[in-house]
């Protein structure tokens, strides 16, 4: 694509916030749009998560936001004319301690009352909807049928394909390497193959967000961990249909209806080094947790082992909205462990923002001014 | 157009076909990790043994580059498949 130095939105960043927001521009009828990249489209944590979409969660804003992604997804591969890979099997949360498993009902309560159908399940309905369920030390579980994952690699080329037929401009193998304000507006960016001058500017760059907003004059308190995770050989459906949760457990585990069994956990400290390794430490503890949780998967292979970054927030939730002191620049960032299943809902929001339009659901208590009023959200269902 | 070669499958463990790769390459997915992303070409027991050569050579015909030219895409553990028993039962700490 030719490289042009004019832009009306620049975009840093092709994971699913990048390619969402662009594709959503478009379609608010915004003229110019050029998402930059400095690898390739889906490369970053977006490519290496676990994909999970739930609405099962402890806050009332996630409760709200949670079930706007699940009916978001439920549309999408009509939405944006390709098959996204959507699956809807649940999530079964399971609680080991009392502690934990008197919140998990908590959030079925406050869930239902916000329209979100879970509910308290036993161990004989749990062993229906997981058949390869043991966790003989489990004290409850929850289930919203609902729930489920996506693909991810297929949601973001999805959102790339559309948006590129739409007329948003991507250059991949382009790194941002500075970010131009003057009177307290942005107006463009440097790259290591020219500038672009635009006066919007956003910020999508998952793990690395927190330099790019600093490159802007915004002092983000953001910083990212590595996650790892692992994917079997595909095996026969049925031993895990539903993602399995655990906050005190720490860990998820999903089989894909491919066969392939995904599975991450957070094993104690997450190095912030920003390399992307692997380590015998999590396949250990890994592998442990899964014969725990799910015998049968004993004599099943191990293919792949990788990791990715978690862009962390304070209180673990994202960082939404323009900045304060610059304007045009806005945010899309510190989504933690769930940015994925957030991308196409908050998508549609940052390009509402972008446009001057009210947006679906009101976010400002997502805007990192909360850090700066003591006003964290604090989310009680996070792994 | 479609060519004879086509139906030739070039990754065994996930099925995807020469026709699919080239369809993507086409579509201005020129590098192995998109093409594996979007196919899962590669993505199976084998790792790409199979099939990684196949798609960097087609990249290769298909953009004009040289072989040499083009991110021959990321290696991942495990080396090989290995049974999650074996692994977890391993007592070294
Ligand atoms: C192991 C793991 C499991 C996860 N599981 C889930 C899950 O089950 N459900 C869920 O919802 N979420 C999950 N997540 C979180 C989710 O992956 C992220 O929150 C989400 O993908 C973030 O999307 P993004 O578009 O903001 O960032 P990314 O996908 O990281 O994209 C950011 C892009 O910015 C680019 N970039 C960075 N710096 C620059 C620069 N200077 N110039 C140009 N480009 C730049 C990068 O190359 C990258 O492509 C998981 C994450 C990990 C690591």
């Amino acid at each position: 694509m030719e490289w042009t130095n004019t832009a009306d939105v620049v975009v840093i960043g092709a994971g699913i916030q990048g390619t969402a927001i662009s594709y959503y521009l478009k379609r608010r009828g915004v003229e110019k749009v050029v998402v930059l990249d400095k690898s390739t489209v889906c490369s970053g944590a977006t490519g290496r998560c676990g994909a999970g979409i739930r609405a099962q969660w402890g806050t009332e804003m996630n409760c709200r936001l949670g079930l706007a992604c699940v009916e978001k997804f439920e549309g999408l591969s009509q939405e944006l004319g390709m098959d996204i890979g959507l699956n809807q099997s649940g999530y079964l949360m399971v609680a080991y301690q009392d502690k934990e498993w008197e919140q998990l009902q908590k959030n079925v309560t406050l869930q239902n009352r916000l329209g979100i159908a879970s509910r308290v399940v036993n161990r004989e309905e749990a062993n229906e909807i997981c058949p390869g369920l043991g966790a003989p030390d489990a004290l409850g579980f929850t289930f919203h049928a609902r729930d489920g994952h996506a693909d991810p690699f297929l949601t973001t080329f999805a959102y790339h394909k559309r948006g590129r037929e739409l007329g948003v401009i991507y250059h991949t193998g382009t790194t941002v390497t500075d970010i131009k304000v003057a009177n307290g507006k942005v107006f463009g960016v440097v790259t290591d193959k020219g500038h672009i001058d635009a006066p919007v500017v956003i910020n999508a760059a998952g793990g690395h967000s927190q330099f790019i907003a600093s490159m802007a004059g915004v002092q983000l308190p953001l910083f990212s961990e590595r996650h790892e995770i692992i994917i079997t050989e595909p095996v026969d459906a049925g031993v895990c249909p539903p993602m399995l949760m655990s906050f005190s457990g720490n860990y998820y585990i999903q089989q894909r209806p491919h066969g392939s069994i995904i599975a991450g956990c957070s094993p104690a400290g997450h190095p912030q080094d920003y390399e992307l390794g692997t380590s015998w430490q999590f396949l250990q503890q890994m592998t442990r947790t899964m014969l725990a949780v799910l015998p049968r998967t004993r004599g099943m292979r191990i293919v792949r082992q990788w990791s990715g970054l978690y862009n962390m927030s304070p209180d673990r939730q994202a960082v939404l909205g323009e900045a304060d002191d610059v304007t045009g620049f806005f945010v899309s960032v510190g989504f933690s462990g769930h940015g994925f299943m957030f991308g196409p809902v908050t998508g549609e929001i940052i390009a509402d923002l972008v446009v001057g339009r009210e947006p679906e659901i009101n976010v400002d208590m997502l805007h990192y001014r909360r850090f700066q009023l003591g006003e964290l959200i604090l989310e009680p269902a996070v792994v | 157009m479609e060519r004879p070669s086509d139906k030739i499958i070039v990754c065994r463990c996930e099925e995807v076909t020469l026709g699919a790769v080239r369809q993507w390459i086409a579509e201005g997915y020129h590098t192995f990790d998109e093409l594996k992303r979007i196919l899962r070409v590669g993505m199976g027991p084998c790792q790409g043994r199979g099939c990684r050569e196949i798609v960097l050579r087609e990249i290769a015909a298909m953009t004009g580059k040289q072989m040499s030219d083009i991110p021959p895409g990321s290696f991942r553990p495990l080396t090989r498949p290995v049974k999650i028993g074996a692994i977890a039962d391993d007592g070294g700490e």
